[in-house]
Formats: structure tokens, sequence, C-alpha cells
């Protein structure tokens, strides 16, 4: 009898036969194993949740009353006739790839990640085993980092130069893990912190869990923007030309996001600046991080698959590319993605 | 390089004009003369003559990054632009460079004199000493194009800060047809004499949209009304004996129009007319279709000057016995302009653009209601104590334009649009409905919101049939409304028309497909209109 693959790819998501649990599944299930927070990898609705410490209080926060266990990083479980085990990916706080072991077989799911460290989120550790199976969101050889203290010093310059100006600089962060990555990488002394409601809530959960942030304002309804001049002010994306967004006058606008990169795309968002940065691994980044997991089998889920696959294959790995619901990093964060009062609080 | 990549950079990063301008003025009081002299080139759609072709450039940069060439043309369309994808598909850059902008445009300029393998190494050391945004600004001097969201206007308005000279006086130095290697910055845009050159053409006067119809704008008889014709604009000068017929993209388009040579013979010298060139035969004008075939054609075939003849229909006058008429109201210019053509004979290839005389604004709508039996788009509007002015300024001259035609169609064709639109979904081709099946005719890129355009992206990467290259057939589901401005026979389209200015109105979702639009509906236009 043939061995059944230690995961297989099904209408509700990622599978495993052997311990009957889905990972990051998009349709309601019984059992789900989740790598990170955002909302296209945690969705609300499945019976029950595993997820590591770090990143439960994020998924709570955004799924509400859920049945969640957590998992230490490295620690092993039996599911079933399956052994798992959660490890570093460095996309955000708390994020993870997931080890599945059936027989002496492992497999691993990236969900996402980047390989360079951030100085927030818990560095990407390569995991050795036979089928990897990762993303690609931005799996071209165009895209190219700079590294993270070239980027922080180009946003640094920027608020400064627009503080001595009297503007203010509103900066578009995904609300989950880039807003706090820019955050702990600005400089306080250049000016005040202020941040949307979304991105403060985000902010709440993970001071409550004992992650280091400075110290930020948030714009409510009534906040008064002339008492505090010369901010860096951290919104979603969707924020940025919104009413809520308009209080600040003559405000000078950037975008934090690997698309950065292109230029088409910075123009198209019609941001004053563009900042490349992305919690997701670029082009070397992963090729390393597959090379590091000596696996032979590959399967792409989401990105420029067709082509990363391709690409693959001709270097010599068994590639294959496998349709799944994950965005990776859109330009406009999904509505979805933070609470329902911040949300209305951010629409026009 | 590194100072006009600073402009360039200073210039991409922000959408405001007024920061912009502000960074060339900058940049235009302290480069150096060949650098600044270039730059002002450069915006003005003028760049050195291209000596390495696109296909040798992709080849070159796949190899320099150490990626087969698929890849290489797979990431083109997503990036978009092939200069830029070249700069971000390469490796960070090896050593550093001081050398000017005008240094590298002599290493290109210099290619064309040496051997393919040659001109490859000077390309890949200028790639290996160049930072990103220099290595783009490099790219785009060999791949042309050099769009990066400065109009010539701003540029105008720059220099006139850097200089404390006149916008105008700035803008009409400008014009004509220079090069860098056939002036310098001082000639250009300093020296006194600036009317020496011969050919010189005057900025052009440009019209705004009337989207409301007249009535606001006061007391008709302040106001005169001429046909807006469907041609060419142009600007016929005549000076020492000599003609020239500039465009209003500032093309000299004389040799493609050969009949108005023989104005001269009708005209004295130290004369300049504005009109319209137009195909016209037996009084009257043809369709734009006429026209078409003249232009882009350099020299022309005896056949097309007796089918398509044109003449140039002048409707205002910039010069006359030498002097600049611009600051004359235009009722003196026209009547000055009536003067000069009335006793012309029909043989001229000048000819006045009639006045159309009206009483009140509701006279005027009717008049304008028989545009097309004129073969005009519709009305203009001048007011009657206005100068010539430069450029497009509110105010004085309105375009009155008919209502489009529209039609409903099926999107069946899409592809990724370049630059600002990369990435998404811009250009598509519409069909109509044909029996049970539907036949192409026409293409359209414009007139989509970028809110309904990141729409239909996403729900084109959902509905893709098939791929064909670049171009994706995607379920034939949306109806969309194309609005034109004319329509013609056309025997090279399977459909059997041609429509002149096509783009989408509307997105028609409360619409099935079933209820789009037939080729028999089409048909009928074109003996209606065509």
């Amino acid at each position: 009898m043939a061995r059944e693959p230690v995961l297989t790819f099904t209408p509700s998501g990622i599978y495993c036969p052997a311990g009957d649990f889905h990972i990051d599944p998009w349709r309601r299930v019984s059992r789900a194993l989740i790598t990170h927070g955002h909302a296209d990898h945690a969705r609300p609705g499945h019976g029950r949740y595993l997820a590591t410490e770090a990143a439960m209080p994020v998924i709570r926060h955004r799924l509400g009353d859920i049945a969640i266990d957590t998992i230490r990083y490295g620690e092993t479980r039996q599911i079933g006739g399956a052994t798992v085990s959660f490890h570093p990916a460095g996309h955000v706080p708390g994020s993870a790839q997931i080890r599945v072991e059936v027989g002496g077989e492992v497999w691993v799911v990236s969900g996402d990640y980047k390989t360079e460290a951030d100085g927030l989120s818990e560095p990407f550790e390569p995991v050795r085993c036979h089928a990897f199976i990762t993303e690609c969101t931005f799996g071209l050889p165009v895209f190219r980092w700079t590294p993270q203290e070239e980027v922080a010093a180009a946003i640094n310059r920027w608020w400064a130069a627009n503080a001595a100006e009297g503007r203010a600089s509103i900066l578009g962060a995904y609300s989950l893990g880039k807003a706090q990555r820019v955050l702990a990488a600005l400089d306080p002394s250049i000016g005040p912190i202020l941040t949307h409601g979304a991105v403060e809530a985000t902010n709440r959960v993970m001071r409550d869990q004992g992650i280091a942030l400075p110290d930020t304002l948030h714009v409510g309804p009534d906040f008064d923007a002339k008492a505090h001049p010369g901010p860096l002010v951290v919104a979603p994306p969707s924020a940025l030309g919104s009413a809520w967004a308009r209080r600040f006058r003559g405000a000078s606008t950037g975008f934090a996001s690997g698309w950065m990169r292109l230029r088409g795309v910075r123009r198209r968002r019609a941001a004053d600046r563009g900042f490349v940065l992305s919690d997701h691994a670029d082009w070397d980044g992963l090729l390393g991080a597959i090379r590091a997991t000596e696996a032979e089998r590959i399967f792409v889920t989401h990105g420029y698959t067709d082509i990363f696959a391709r690409y693959l294959n001709e270097a010599g790995w068994d590639a294959q590319v496998v349709t799944t619901e994950y965005s990776g990093e859109s330009l406009d964060e999904p509505a979805s993605d933070g609470p329902a009062d911040d949300v209305t609080e951010g629409a026009t | 390089m590194k100072r006009f990549a600073a402009l360039f950079q200073r210039l991409d990063e922000t959408t405001k004009t007024s920061l912009k301008t502000a960074a060339m003025a900058d940049y235009f009081r302290d480069a150096p003369d060949d650098d600044r002299l270039w730059t002002v080139a450069l915006f003005s759609g003028r760049r050195p003559r291209r000596a390495v072709n696109a296909t040798q450039l992709r080849e070159w940069a796949a190899e320099r990054a150490g990626i087969d060439q698929w890849l290489f043309e797979e990431s083109y369309p997503i990036v978009g632009d092939l200069a830029e994808t070249i700069t971000l598909i390469l490796p960070p850059p090896s050593a550093q460079s001081d050398l000017s902008l005008s240094h590298w445009i002599n290493v290109l300029r210099g290619l064309h004199h040496v051997p393919l393998e040659e001109r490859k190494a000077r390309i890949l050391e200028a790639w290996e000493q160049l930072e990103t945004a220099e290595r783009f600004l490099f790219n785009k001097l060999i791949t042309g194009g050099f769009r990066i969201g400065v109009s010539q206007k701003l540029m105008t308005r720059a220099l006139s800060m850097a200089t404390g000279r006149d916008e105008a006086e700035m803008q009409h130095r400008l014009m004509g047809d220079w090069q860098p290697d056939t002036t310098s910055w001082h000639a250009l845009i300093e020296a006194e004499d600036a009317s020496a050159d011969l050919s010189r053409p005057y900025p052009f006067y440009l019209a705004y949209q009337l989207d409301e119809g007249p009535d606001a704008l006061g007391a008709p008889e302040d106001w005169r009304a001429d046909w807006k014709w469907d041609g060419i604009r142009g600007q016929l000068i005549l000076r020492e004996g000599q003609h020239f017929l500039w465009s209003r993209g500032e093309e000299l388009m004389t040799d493609r129009f050969p009949e108005l040579a023989r104005s001269l013979d009708f005209l004295p010298s130290g004369t300049v007319l504005d009109g319209e060139v137009l195909a016209f035969t037996e009084g009257a004008p043809l369709p734009f279709n006429a026209l078409q075939k003249r232009i882009g054609r350099k020299t022309v075939p005896k056949k097309l000057l007796k089918e398509a003849p044109i003449i140039l229909y002048a409707y205002d006058l910039l010069e006359l016995e030498g002097a600049d008429q611009r600051a004359e109201p235009y009722d003196t210019r026209r009547a000055r302009l009536d003067e000069l053509l009335k006793d012309l004979p029909p043989e001229a290839p000048v000819r006045l653009s009639p006045q159309l005389s009206f009483s009140d604004w509701s006279d005027l709508g009717r008049i304008r209601e028989g545009a097309r039996d004129a073969q005009a788009e519709g009305v203009m509007l001048k007011r009657g104590d206005s100068p010539y002015l430069a450029g497009r300024k509110k105010g004085d001259w309105w375009k009155w334009k008919l209502d489009p035609l529209t039609i409903d169609a099926v999107l069946i064709y899409a592809q990724q649009g370049h630059g600002r639109r990369a990435n998404l979904f811009t250009d598509f081709t519409f069909a109509v409905r044909d029996g049970n099946g539907l036949t192409p005719f026409t293409k359209a890129y414009s007139g989509l919101t970028d809110e309904e355009f990141r729409q239909i992206t996403d729900w084109v990467r959902k509905n893709t049939l098939e791929r064909y290259g670049p171009v994706r057939q995607v379920r034939p589901e949306h109806v969309f409304e194309i609005a034109f401005e004319g329509i013609f026979e056309s025997p090279r389209h399977k459909s059997g028309v041609a429509l002149r200015f096509p783009r989408m109105s509307r997105w028609r979702r409360d619409k099935p497909v079933n209820e789009a639009n037939t080729l028999d509906d089409l048909k009928e236009m074109l003996a209606a209109y065509g």
C-alpha cells in the first residue's frame, strides 16, 4: 500500500491525514494549527486552534472567544499519528513555521516568513525537512531588500525633514507586524508618535505580552492634531487618503511595503514616499531558506508561484504550485483586519 | 550623474507641483551648463540617439544577473518598465562614480562608433559604477521615453524661476528644432536675441473643455465662435521665403504636407498662421480618416496627394509683416487675418476658417448640433478682446464638443499597463455580438477610475481563460460603454470598422452580455456617421 503523504492539499486548506488537523485553513474545520494572526492565515469559525504562545494574544484579539491552545517554539506535540512542532518564521511576533513528522518523514509549512531579523519578531530558523511548503510573495529576482537599518534611517530622515518644516508625516503600514516593526525602528527624539486605532489596538495587545514599543498617542475622534506638531503618524494603508487622515493638513505621506520596490506601484499609490520594507523574504531570502531546509520537494503556495516553481525545477528541485487562498503582502490591508470599532473610525 | 539622480529623486518622491518646480529651479540654478542643457533637452522629449537595442540590453542584463533570459522576460511585465527591470535585476554596483550626466550621455553617443562587443563592455562597466537611481536614469537614456512626471510647462516655470525671465518668453525659447549639439545653455536660455531661429514657432494657445455649456461665460456678444475641426492643429510659419509647419506637439511637419509650400505664392513672408490641417476637396473638409492616411507618412505618394489633398484652415494670426500679433485682441487679429486671406484664389493651400454668427447661447447650441454634418467635432468659443496666450490657460478659449457616440461592448482580452499602471490590467479589447459569437472591434485604455481598474484587475486574474504572451483572454462577462468621436470603414479590422478616440465611459455592471450591442448596430452607426 502506497504511503499517504504527510500533508495533502484539500479545498479547506493544508491537511494532515495522520493527525486529522489542518494548517491555516480557509474553510471551517474542527482542528486548525495557525502559523500567525494575519487575516488570510487565521480565520474565524474553527473548532479548536493551536498557535504559539506569542501569537495567541493577537489571534484572540482578532477572532474573539475561540478555543485556543498554545505551544512554545521547539516544543513537540503528538496529534494522532503526527508529531508537530512550531519554529520561528521571523514574519511578525509569534509567527511560526509548522513542522509535521509522520513515520520519520518531515514536512514543513512556512506560513509567511522573512529571513532578515527585524529586532521584534523571533528570528527565522531554518528547519531541515523532506518537503517544504513555502510562500513566494516576492519570488522574482527584481525583489531585493536593503538592510532594515538603512530603511529605518531613511524613514527617520523623512520624518525629521517634515517635522522641521512643521509638517506631519503619515506612514501607511499593516496594523499587525509592519506597524510595530516601524515603531520599534523610529527615533522618538524627533517628535511625537501617533497611531491610528487599528494600529494602537495591536500595540496594546503586544505591550501586554511584554513586547517593548515606544510611547504612542492614539488619534481618536476628539484628538487635537495641532497640539502635537511634527508627528509621525502610523496608520493602516486604507486610512491614508481617508477623512481620518485629513486632519493632518499638508502632511507628507509614506508607505512601507515590499511593493514600494516597484516605481509604478509607488506612483499609483500617490504617496509622497515609498519605503521598501517587507515582512516577506526577498528573492535571495527565499532561495537561501529553501536551500537551508535541504528539502527536495517544494510546494509553493502564494505569490509569483508559476515563475518561482519553474525556476526551482530548472535549478534541480522537485517543485510544484499548489492553489491556496493566502494573499501574502497585498497593497491594501483587508477590511476585516482590525477590530470593528477602529475600522469604522478609519472609514471615510 | 549624482546631481541629476538627486533631482530625479526629489521629483519622483512628491506629487506636489510646487515642490517639483522648486526642485528643478534649484537644479537649474547650480548644475553645470552641459548638464542643465541636457536636462532641458531630456525633459522636452529630446534624447541621445539609441546606440543599443532593447534585446541586447535584456540579454546583457540577464547574463550579468546570472539568470536565464526567460526569468528576465517574466519579470519585465510585472515591473512594467524595461529600464527599471534592468536596474532592479542587476546585482548592486561594485564601484562609485562622480561623473556627470553629460559624461554618461557622451559615453552613450560614443557607442555608435565601436563594435558590439565594446558597446557591451562599456554598458556593463557603467552598470557597475552606478547606484540604483543613477542606473535607472542611465537605462532610461538608452531606452528613451523620459516620462517622469515633469511636463514641459512645469519645466518652463522652473526655468523662469531660476533665471528670473518671463515664463512665456521661456516657453518661446524652448520651442522649435534645437538639439543640445546645435545650441548651448547660454544661447538657448540666456542670450538676448532669441528670435534668431527662423523656424521657431510661437507656443500654441490651448482651449479648455467646456463641460457645462456656455451659459456661465456671460454675455454672448463678448464671444466669437468657429467650428472645432477634427484635423491636426498646425502653425504655418512663412519667413524669409521659407515655410515651416509645426504640430501642437512641436513636431516639424513641413515635409509631410508639401501642398503648403505653395502658400508662399499667395502670402507674404513675415506671416505666421494658427489653424487646422484638414483633408479638403471641393470646398469642404473630408472625414478624419482621409487625413489619417497622411499622418505618419514622411513622403507622400502622388496618388494620396490626389485622394486626400490638405489645406490649412486658418483661424488666427500670430505674426504679420514680421511683427508679433499675440498681444492684440482676438477681434483685431481676426480682422487682419480676414483681410490677409479674403482674396486668395481657390487653389491656395490656405483658407479662412469661417466664423459662426449666432444671436444667443441657445442659437449657438443649435448650430453645434450640426457639427457632425460640417465634419467638425463641436464649436470653439473665443473671447473677442482676448490676447493669444501661451499654453493651456482657462478663461478666453473654450472648446464645446459634441457628446461622443457610444456603444455597449463586451470585454474579451486584457493586458497589463506600463509605468504607473504596471501590475494593473488597463489595456482592453472589446467585442460586439455577432450571431452567437463575439467580434472584436476596438481597444480602449482609459476612462475608468483607479478603483475600477483595481476591481477589474482582480477579476481578470480570476477569470483568465487563456494566455497569449502578455494578453489574457477573459470570460466574456462584463459590458462596458465605449465612447468615441467618430467611426470609419476599415478593411484592416475584422469588424470592418475603426473608431476614433475610443475610451471606456462607463462600466455597465447592470447589463448582461446578451444586451451588449451587435455588429449590425455598429454597421448602422457606420452608415449614419461614417
